[in-house]
């Protein structure tokens, strides 16, 4: 699919960049050709479809619920990691981070009333990515030994800060009702984060230098662009997304649990990442296209679920579909560069 | 048309410039001007400290003795930003483009047009300019909305050039822009230097290993050997013999001394 997609990309004149010597019919194919989110979008419609017509129950108002709260956090941690990757870099401490967070919120509770202790762990979060981002940059770890580190850190953390044990969810406050309140915040949580990393990546100078960064570290250095403090950030900005959709996790599941999140999350991100053609290798990627990728991902475990087919074969298809993608990834780009010279 | 005279006043001016990298002396003690709208040649032998030199007056490396001076005032420069800022800008040997980006993204390249007082980045903008701007240069490329990836290394060099022309530099260094192109492709760069060299508006430092197409274009030549400026001629009172003469005699020291 992939390959039909470059050879259309290559059959359009490019002088004509209006294209109005194509069909209506035609010019649409190839926009959303070539548009990576869009073939990763008609997935999810087209799974859509075929779950709805082998079970009524698939679209019904609690499963669209369930959906929608399944896939919320993965949604907006997909968001963090797509800038990382997009700069050459990963964060694998992401999902220990959104069990961490809801806890320094709860020790911050103790002290400060409830909207200071959400910015208090925020804040704390942020600087977890800063740590990331430190060691990464300056002591030239790679970063996916780093945030190997800080994964376990967090996770042995999480399990001493609170013995162990579940602790109590915020009192219910008009925060927590906005964070987690209704049975929709979390997916309109998530679409905000979206729509507004979305308009980071690829509307500001914030976005451009990040994919300037992975595309060419040396050469937007010697351009002037700040690469390390772009890597820092984008650190610091996957952290507090982690840490953002942990606390709603939180709320939503009434318990600060020591066990929440985790490097399952993290990898369904990345996987989302990864599906929605976001390189590994850094350089490109999309938000949107991360996003419908984790509505792939979550539509297709929901609605296996519903079919009565076990989490071992989702993970199956998962596996499948993450060597189908990154494959393509692979071929793809090796097409862009030999029809590069 | 008469093209404008050369300026009299030195733009810029290195004295006595060293830098060491451990144990390697890169340069050692280099003094070099170049006056307002010329186009002086640096030649010299891979290894010579050409690159370093460059690196050092666009603020990437910092010189462990000598001075830097811009229109007569001087300067200590701390990084590529500050010397941006001085009006210092480098079309680089790795080409400071990003594949992944649209030509007129990489024009503006960390001097993005923003839809003030919003942060929003003013695309309809920039593609206005890049276009006046190539077009102005004589550089033609297919669209300027698609990925510099998918242009030639002639193209790419061009953007580069162009870029760094109008983020209002006032010296620009143009690091072998002809290594790795075809007799097209060079040709292209060559006319984009003449006809900046025309206006004289710019002062132009290109470094280069043919030394035809140095002579073709440049006011001036500078032989750098062993991190020293070894010989500075006008390119009208030198030819391809003499340099060629130069170089190979450094050799042939080199090989007795041996």
């Amino acid at each position: 699919m992939a390959k039909q997609a470059t050879e259309e990309i290559s059959k359009v004149d490019p002088v004509n960049t209006d294209g109005r010597g194509l069909n209506g019919v035609a010019r649409l194919a190839t926009a959303l050709l070539r548009r990576r989110e869009a073939s990763i979008a008609l997935v999810a419609i087209l799974l859509l479809f075929y779950f709805q017509s082998v079970n009524d129950a698939f679209l019904s108002q609690g499963n669209i619920r369930g959906l929608a709260q399944s896939g919320y956090a993965t949604a907006i941690i997909a968001c963090g990691l797509v800038m990382l990757l997009i700069c050459g870099e990963i964060d694998l401490s992401v999902g220990s981070v959104m069990g961490f967070t809801p806890i320094i919120v709860y020790l911050a509770d103790q002290e400060f009333v409830f909207p200071v202790a959400v910015i208090v762990a925020l804040i704390v979060t942020s600087l977890v990515g800063l740590l990331n981002g430190v060691i990464t940059v300056y002591l030239r770890v790679p970063s996916f030994v780093t945030t190997l580190g800080t994964l376990f850190l967090l996770t042995g953390l999480n399990v001493s800060l609170t013995d162990g044990f579940p602790k109590p969810a915020p009192e219910e406050s008009t925060l927590t009702r906005i964070l987690g309140g209704g049975p929709y915040s979390g997916i309109i949580w998530a679409l905000i984060v979206v729509l507004l990393m979305h308009l980071l990546l690829t509307r500001m100078r914030w976005g451009l230098h990040t994919f300037a960064v992975g595309g060419n570290l040396v050469g937007a250095s010697e351009a002037g662009v700040r690469v390390n403090r772009v890597k820092i950030g984008n650190f610091m900005l996957c952290s507090v997304l982690g840490g953002l959709a942990g606390i709603m996790e939180a709320i939503r599941i009434n318990s600060v649990d020591p066990l929440a999140g985790g490097p399952n999350v993290m990898f369904l991100a990345v996987s989302a990442a990864v599906i929605g053609g976001t390189a590994l290798a850094g350089g490109s990627g999309t938000i949107i296209g991360a996003f419908f990728g984790t509505a792939v991902l979550t539509i297709l475990r929901n609605g296996f679920t519903l079919q009565g087919v076990s989490a071992n074969t989702f993970n199956i298809i998962l596996g499948i579909s993450i060597l189908v993608a990154m494959t393509l990834n692979v071929y793809v780009g090796r097409l862009r560069r030999t029809g590069r010279t | 048309m008469t093209p404008p005279e050369l300026g009299d006043t030195d733009i810029l001016k290195a004295e006595n410039i060293v830098k060491r990298f451990g144990a390697l002396t890169a340069l050692d003690g280099v003094t070099l001007h170049l006056r307002k709208g010329e186009v002086l040649g640096l030649i010299g032998d891979n290894g010579a400290g050409k690159s370093t030199l460059i690196k050092i007056i666009t603020g990437y490396h910092r010189p462990d003795a000598g001075t830097l001076s811009i229109e007569g005032q001087a300067v200590q420069l701390k990084s590529v930003s500050q010397a941006r800022s001085l009006g210092i800008e480098t079309v680089f040997q790795d080409l400071a483009l990003v594949n992944e980006l649209s030509v007129f993204h990489n024009m503006f390249l960390n001097s993005e047009l923003t839809i003030k007082p919003l942060p929003f980045l003013n695309n309809r903008e920039m593609k206005k300019r890049t276009r006046k701007y190539l077009d102005d240069m004589g550089v033609k490329i297919q669209s300027i909305d698609v990925e510099v990836a998918q242009l030639s290394g002639g193209q790419r060099q061009a953007i580069a050039v162009a870029r760094s022309v109008y983020s209002d530099a006032k010296i620009l260094l143009l690091d072998e822009p002809l290594a790795a192109m075809g007799a097209k492709e060079g040709a292209m760069i060559l006319d984009l230097v003449q006809r900046l060299k025309e206006k004289r508006e710019v002062s132009i430092i290109l470094i280069a290993h043919n030394y035809a197409q140095v002579l073709e274009v440049c006011d001036r030549v500078n032989l750098l050997q062993h991190g020293k400026i070894s010989y500075d001629e006008k390119a009208s009172d030198t030819s391809i013999e003499e340099l060629t003469e130069l170089v190979v005699a450094e050799y042939r020291k080199a090989r007795e001394t041996a």
